[in-house]
């Protein structure tokens, strides 16, 4: 079973992880979402609490609801999914990697060649 | 919607100890409730009183609306497993068929797929059985009775994590596939706490959680780091609890934090990390256990 962590709500991890395979492509605009059933046995939670995951992301737009046969990821879904972590991207990912940086006495121009990757920096230990 | 358990203002006493102290609670329908709760806090008294085991002292009880006890339409509309039931010694398979005469939506089909499930053999004498093995009749009869209102308590004795795990499996594949109320009591509360829909959390008697689960998680953090840092954070809040190694503090506060508080804490890096359900329940009780003293 893929581990759910549990610091969010369920619901909300599992909106989230829907919300991945969108981004990364396992699940295509137009593509069927496994239903809350199969969602709630896959990762053994209540179905209750897979159906909130899904209405969250029913709710922004990303899934739709197709009558009788299921629900299915909306078109413009994967960019607009990209567009809402793009805006996050800084504060989740960039900040904390600052943060750490100023903490190890990391200047910026060291950190920038890091970021190009090897070659472009000096007298790091990266492999 | 009638709700399918309420109670208001429930009490027992015996002589002079009090099992259930002033309870007021609600289940509703199609969900799964956990009763949680240490040993003496009153699940099971409770859970007689709705399946008419045992009268309430004070207060009042309704199943489907109504006085369950000795109302046999309400009393076939549950299923009641208990930790270490008892059974006639008969074959396993007799038990089996005793039960299902007495449960309206019987499946006689999931009975056998259980026994099987469970490696149960139908021609052994309940008292041959091992403890496990006994604790797995009941648990076939609980889902194979597909009874409207089914209680387990503690129904697991003597089952090992394998077995446990089919347990849960089970359960959840026929709440799903046939919704149902589930009560159940346990003390395995991080095994079991993902399947919750809602908690109820006793202690002494009485009701100290009544919540959607979705609510309970993440309502409690344990703040890690540098004490300074610690401190600075968690001024202010409810602390539950305090530790600190050297130069090196973790406190656990009993509050939710949004976004920009959990980032002002990766700021001054903090590590959070949120209680799990069982962890929560051991502070919560802790925590009216000093109310009660200070009281």
């Amino acid at each position: 079973m893929p581990a759910l962590d549990d610091g969010t709500p369920l619901f909300v991890q599992i909106a989230e992880q829907l919300a991945d395979d969108i981004v990364g492509g396992a699940l295509a605009e137009g593509a069927r979402v496994p239903s809350t059933n199969e969602l709630a046995a896959f990762y053994r939670i209540n179905p209750a609490t897979a159906a909130k995951g899904i209405n969250l992301l029913v709710d922004d737009g990303v899934l739709e609801k197709r009558r009788g046969i299921g629900m299915f990821v909306a078109a413009g879904a994967q960019e607009q999914l990209r567009a809402g972590r793009r805006k996050r991207f800084a504060e989740q990912y960039v900040d904390p990697m600052l943060a750490e940086a100023n903490r190890l006495g990391i200047d910026t121009d060291t950190l920038v060649s890091l970021v190009r990757g090897p070659g472009w920096h000096n007298g790091g230990s990266r492999p | 919607m009638i709700p399918t358990i309420s109670a208001t203002a429930l009490s027992r006493r015996y002589r002079d100890q009090i099992a259930l102290d002033d309870v007021s609670l609600t289940v509703e329908p199609g969900t799964v409730t956990g009763l949680l709760g240490r040993n003496g806090a009153g699940k099971t008294t409770l859970m007689r009183i709705i399946t008419g085991l045992e009268f309430p002292t004070a207060g009042d009880l309704r199943v489907f609306g109504e006085v369950p006890a000795e109302n046999d339409p309400v009393l076939r509309r549950m299923v009641f497993v208990r930790e270490e039931q008892a059974y006639p010694d008969l074959r396993v398979e007799h038990v089996i068929r005793v039960a299902s005469w007495f449960y309206p939506n019987w499946s006689e089909d999931l009975a056998q797929q259980l026994m099987s499930d469970f490696a149960l053999p139908p021609k052994r004498r309940i008292k041959r059985l091992s403890r496990g093995m006994r604790s797995a009749v009941g648990i076939v009869i609980g889902l194979a009775a597909r009874a409207e209102l089914t209680l387990f308590d503690e129904p697991y004795a003597g089952l090992d994590a394998v077995a446990r795990q089919l347990f849960y499996d089970r359960l959840l594949a026929e709440f799903t596939e046939r919704p149902r109320t589930i009560v159940l009591s346990t003390h395995l509360i991080d095994e079991v706490a993902d399947l919750l829909e809602h908690v109820v959390m006793l202690d002494r008697g009485r009701v100290v959680l009544d919540a959607p689960a979705d609510d309970v998680r993440g309502t409690a953090m344990t703040v890690s780091g540098a004490a300074t840092a610690v401190e600075e954070f968690v001024a202010g809040r409810t602390v539950w609890h305090r530790q600190r190694l050297g130069s090196r503090a973790s406190v656990t506060i009993a509050d939710a934090l949004d976004p920009a508080e959990q980032a002002k804490a990766r700021a001054l890096n903090l590590s959070l990390e949120p209680l799990s359900l069982q962890q929560l329940l051991v502070h919560a009780a802790g925590h009216s256990a000093e109310e009660k003293v200070s009281a």
